[in-house]
């Protein structure tokens, strides 16, 4: 289980190939990875997003992502995961988050996934400020996960 | 000894400070930790709050040395 934080771009795609050769001899059992990646986008709330700051809060937000990740592996046969988030100045088409889960079969896999992204979602702190046409405001919360 | 209070994101913004260290006498709760920064007005009910960089309520104990953060909700992902 690993998470990682990313002050730079990250390709979410080349991160899953290093991560699954990682696995060694265990991805023989991985008959699933189910990945999420989360980008950013030009528009929000219908106006132009030129750029984003995603601040975070040193320290809790990393022991935030291992607590989620520990309790994914309580409930799930999860073979193993990955969360990489981004940090600092973002454009759009960035990617700003990726979870990846491997299990033996789909179903660990999915869940595992979904609960991962939805409790970084409501516990992982942190903010997104966007720049826009005139100024910057801040992202004032989530839109509904399920 | 003394307590460090941290604040991100808006509410950093809207205290005008990144931080700052209190004393520890009379503050016992997290609500303590808040009036004494904020001039006795009552926590905002969206405010978050975290001790030792778990997530806290305003009635959870705060002692001699912990770090308290308060911060707006959270908007990662």
């Amino acid at each position: 289980m690993a998470c990682e934080l990313r002050s730079g771009p990250f390709d979410p795609f080349a991160e899953l190939s290093r991560f699954q050769e990682a696995l060694g001899d265990r991805r023989r059992s991985a008959g699933a990875l189910a990945v999420f990646v989360g980008t950013m986008r030009d528009f929000n709330e219908g106006d132009p997003v030129a750029g984003m700051a995603l601040e975070h809060y040193p320290g809790m937000t990393e022991r935030q992502l291992a607590a989620i990740l520990d309790a994914a592996r309580a409930r799930w046969e999860c073979i193993d995961a990955l969360i990489i988030h981004r940090v600092g100045e973002l454009l759009p088409g960035d990617p700003i988050v990726l979870v990846g889960v491997w299990s033996m079969h789909r179903a660990a896999a999915f869940d595992a996934c979904r609960y991962l992204m939805e409790e970084l979602k409501n516990r992982a702190p942190f903010w997104k400020k966007e720049s826009i046409e005139g100024g910057e405001r801040w992202v004032s919360g989530n839109t509904p996960g399920y | 000894m003394s307590i460090r209070v941290r604040y991100f994101a808006s509410l950093r913004e809207r205290m005008g400070r990144v931080e700052e260290t209190l004393a520890p006498e009379g503050l016992e709760t997290v609500s303590d930790v808040w009036k004494a920064v904020s001039e006795g007005r009552p926590m905002p009910e969206q405010i978050l709050c975290a001790v030792n960089m778990d997530y806290a309520t305003p009635t959870s104990p705060v002692a001699d040395g912990d770090e308290v953060a308060f911060f707006p909700p959270v908007t990662g992902g």
